[in-house]
């Protein structure tokens, strides 16, 4: 079982999180947690100093942590981006495809269950923030800029 | 007809092994039936009353003869040899085993077909209009679009948990036919200044808080229409209400918001998404468009339809529909038969209209939101001997559109969710009109009975709406008048007090009494009732 998964090639911020209202009200604090009724656009002034930006998942089906990931992103926030709270192997993909690099799962999760889930689709039909080709621009590699 | 490439193909086996996987898991015990739940619904298999139902995917209502032959030979191996067709037309399997649902799926990937998101809070299975490509009115065939809209909604990394259920609809033709504004998102494809592009209305939708979208943009381009829907189901998946699942649909975002502020906020993420590339470019549109071209029609043919049997040209003038080609026409065939469950076909006839498709139809068949099917491409010289198969298979009903063409939710029959029973009902009023004069005289009515609240049986669209409750242990039905979702969408409106479900067919036919009594020449009922309002039937009904 694996209780923290990390996509990342350093080393997972160890710096505790704080609170969105906490985060933008003090200039020293480089990590953040969403829930996931806040508004991830809120962070993107301050981009520059985060290194870590924790989502929480109050439940696997509240998918609104998947939208903050992918604003955040988007804007080109770089560092780490934590899934936090009710996150199950089936939403990984998903969850890495929105870019999310880093897990810690309320719960454990199965290493075997994980790597057959992340390996099994090798091909995606959205373009998103993690740098894969779409299933449409391969099809048309002349666009592949498109 | 759109076939999968290796990327489509590889896209469905992984999603079998996957769904294999997350069983083998549950029957291991590994998964709880909470965790569970999420995994199979989005792969359309619900627990019901008396077994697991399965339901697949027909994206925008389009089989092949051999995807049909696949979908007989399952009812007949995993289900009790039947199939029901859906008002989203889809196929629902009622009696499934957890332990088959693996193995079903493999069998329809062999031929391009699955049950990916035909359930759970995701954006389903993409309907559209049963006559396109066909049809004389249209201004381009939407299916093109429909699969576009396929692939990008597969799997949608960002909105595979919306906070309830995501419906869309794409037509092209002035007429209707798929109730478009009835949807979280309708598209009504145009062509301005010699560009096609999209309508986009949103929030419509059934349920407990019936609605008609409004319009919340005049044109988006076939360039940008996903960048579009990307802004669409962003501002819904972050601003739609998560605290109840009865206020969770977009249509009560875009009303509690306000239409012009949920514009606003689209066109704010809109004008961030189309920077992002997010689109395909226009020649994978193309790429689509090519398999969708229209086949090769003979021609000197004869147009004339020999009409010296009467039963026959009954059937065809109520059956046929216009082609764009001139000697070839639609033929509608009825999944209602007068003591049958609506939208049901058993593994026999489904095989039958796999070979008639075969045949007569260029390979095609469709099914409608009316849970009826269609053979697109039929020679009008062909026509006779279709009705003869037809008829000796039970399948040759002439009444398309008629009082008895009921569209009727499962009901409490099967579901876990009904209050009352829509099927029995359903039979009682169709043998209580059942003289095909009486039914021919009272001309187009849509009638539409749902076995509760959540209206899958879009009892608000009906001309005459049925909608089953419980009051006091006892089932109850409460009768509507006026709904329709066709171009001219309306929602109906209820009577007053419900009745049995015997008083509720005697109610239905007052009310067809006072249409009759009181029409005027070339008037529908929906045109009666809209002249004069409720107040006559009212008075007929409980005076």
């Amino acid at each position: 079982m694996v209780e923290f998964l990390s996509f990342r090639e350093d080393d997972a911020t160890q710096e505790p999180t704080v609170t969105v209202e906490a985060f933008t009200g003090q200039s020293n604090s480089t990590a953040v947690r969403i829930e996931a009724s806040e508004d991830a656009r809120e962070l993107l002034p301050h981009l520059g100093r985060l290194s870590l930006v924790e989502v929480n998942f109050p439940a696997f089906g509240d998918g609104r942590g998947y939208s903050a990931a992918r604003i955040l992103r988007e804007a080109g926030y770089g560092g780490e981006l934590r899934a936090v709270g009710d996150v199950l192997v089936d939403q990984i993909v998903a969850m890495r495809r929105c870019g999310f690099d880093s897990f810690h799962p309320a719960k454990a999760l199965d290493d075997a269950a994980v790597e057959r889930a992340l390996t099994r689709y090798a091909n995606a039909y959205q373009k998103s923030v993690d740098g894969r080709a779409p299933i449409w621009a391969k099809r048309h590699p002349e666009n592949l800029d498109g | 007809m759109y076939r999968y490439d290796s990327y489509d193909q590889s896209m469905v086996d992984a999603r079998v092994e996957e769904f294999r996987d997350q069983v083998q898991r549950r029957l291991s015990g590994a998964l709880t039936e909470d965790q569970f739940k999420p995994l199979r619904l989005m792969n359309g298999l619900y627990l019901q009353l008396h077994a697991y139902m399965l339901r697949v995917a027909i994206p925008y209502g389009t089989l092949s003869a051999r995807q049909m032959r696949k979908l007989g030979e399952i009812a007949a191996k995993y289900d009790r040899g039947y199939g029901h067709f859906t008002t989203r037309q889809n196929l629902q399997y009622n009696w499934i085993k957890l332990a088959d649902a693996p193995d079903i799926l493999a069998e329809l990937a062999s031929v391009e077909m699955h049950a990916i998101q035909t359930s759970g809070n995701c954006i389903r299975n993409i309907s559209s209009d049963q006559y396109a490509g066909v049809s004389p009115d249209e201004v381009t065939d939407p299916r093109p679009w429909a699969e576009l809209l396929r692939q990008w909604s597969s799997f949608h990394p960002e909105f595979t948990y919306l906070p309830r259920k995501f419906k869309i609809a794409v037509i092209a033709s002035d007429e209707d036919r798929a109730a478009m504004r009835l949807h979280d998102i309708g598209l009504k494809l145009v062509e301005r200044d010699g560009r096609i592009g999209a309508e986009v209305y949103a929030g419509g939708g059934m349920g407990r808080t019936p609605m008609v979208a409004p319009l919340i943009r005049d044109f988006v381009s076939e360039d940008e229409i996903v960048s579009y829907l990307e802004a669409c189901l962003r501002v819904y998946n972050r601003y739609g209400r998560r605290d109840n699942k009865y206020k969770a649909r977009i249509k009560i975002l875009v009303h509690e918001l306000g239409v012009e502020e949920y514009k606003r906020q689209v066109e704010e993420e809109f004008a961030h998404m189309r920077t992002l590339g997010l689109n395909p470019p226009v020649e994978e549109l193309d790429r689509i468009r090519a398999f969708f071209a229209p086949p090769a029609y003979e021609s000197d043919l004869s147009e004339d339809i020999d009409r010296s049997d009467p039963a026959f040209a009954l059937w065809v003038d109520r059956q046929v529909a216009a082609h764009k080609a001139p000697s070839y026409a639609i033929v509608n065939i009825s999944l209602k038969p007068l003591t049958g469950i609506p939208g049901d076909a058993s593994a026999e006839q489904i095989e039958l209209v796999a070979s008639l498709a075969d045949q007569y139809s260029l390979d095609e068949i469709r099914v409608t939101h009316a849970q009826n099917l269609v053979l697109p491409h039929v020679k009008k010289a062909d026509l006779y001997a279709i009705w003869q198969k037809l008829d000796e298979a039970g399948l040759a009903e002439a009444n398309l559109d008629l009082i008895t063409d009921i569209i009727a939710c499962p009901g409490l029959d099967y579901c876990a969710l009904a209050n009352a029973r829509s099927i029995p009902l359903a039979q009682k009023i169709a043998q209580r009109f059942a003289n095909a004069e009486r039914q021919a005289e009272l001309g187009e009515l849509k009638l539409k009975i749902s076995g509760c609240i959540n209206a899958c049986g879009h009892h608000h669209a009906g001309h005459i709406g049925i909608l089953g409750v419980d009051r006091k242990g006892v089932e109850n039905f409460q009768l509507l008048l006026g709904g329709s979702g066709a171009g001219d969408a309306s929602l109906g409106q209820i009577t007053g007090p419900g009745f049995s479900e015997d008083g509720v067919v005697d109610a239905i036919e007052k009310v067809t009494d006072i249409y009759l009594a009181e029409r005027t020449q070339g008037e529908r009922f929906l045109d009666t009732y809209r002249r004069i309002g409720m107040k006559p039937f009212k008075e007929a009904i409980y005076g």
